[in-house]
């Protein structure tokens, strides 16, 4: 049961990826796509811990921990170039 | 992995399960509304919530992990607020526009009271005309 659980769990995720997916190759403009590759890390790092948990490497939680400072300061710096350039 | 055992298992499947499904939620958003403001709404606040309750549910799967894994939820819960309030911010101040059928926006009646310039209607203009290309060409 909870086997199932899981796997249903990581078929909603895998959905809502290509649902981000899909806004960040239609745009319309640049800032939509940096919506969309918000979301993207965020539905990207769970998964992560995920495989961390299925795989029982303690060591990919911190590959999830490095990469959503990564995605943070990728987005910051993305906002603060549409903002007022570099 | 092992197969998850007894209650702690069935409620940290459950919890994942749960949170995934606020995350297929909030893509779904980002994907169906409108304007940038809704689709960062839709994109920040339900994924925060879906981060917060798979990774909560994974850490009762692996009870040993859950300190570090509670460290990951405070810096989702710390910095996803930041990026997203960066990231509206910009888009208004660079001239995007709201949805056809908002009724308030509150920023830019602040800063005309303060009297600063709203973002330039030339710079709007090339947006709009961008858009309408993009538009008639898909």
């Amino acid at each position: 049961m909870a086997n199932l659980m899981l796997g249903a769990a990581l078929l909603f995720a895998g959905a809502g990826l290509i649902l981000a997916t899909w806004r960040l190759l239609k745009g319309p403009d640049a800032p939509n796509r940096a919506v969309a590759l918000d979301v993207l890390t965020l539905i990207a790092m769970p998964l992560m811990i995920g495989a961390a948990v299925y795989s029982g490497r303690q060591i990919y939680l911190d590959v999830a921990l490095v990469y959503a400072v990564l995605a943070f300061l990728g987005v910051v710096a993305l906002a603060r170039y549409y903002d007022r350039g570099i | 992995m092992t197969t998850p055992q007894g209650v702690l298992g069935f409620l940290g499947a459950l919890l994942t399960l749960a949170g995934s499904m606020f995350l297929f939620l909030g893509a779904l958003g980002v994907l169906r509304m409108p304007d940038i403001y809704n689709r960062m709404q839709a994109g920040t606040k339900s994924t925060t919530l879906g981060n917060i309750l798979t990774l909560g549910g994974l850490g009762l799967l692996m009870p040993g992990w859950l300190p570090k894994i509670v460290l990951v939820i405070l810096f989702v819960l710390i910095t996803n607020p930041i990026s997203s309030h960066a990231l509206a911010r910009s888009a208004h101040r660079s001239g995007m526009r709201l949805a056809d059928g908002s009724v308030v926006d509150a920023l830019a009646a602040d800063e005309a009271s303060q009297g600063i310039e709203p973002a330039s209607n030339r710079e709007l203009d090339a947006r709009e005309i961008e858009r309408q290309a993009l538009e008639t060409s898909a």
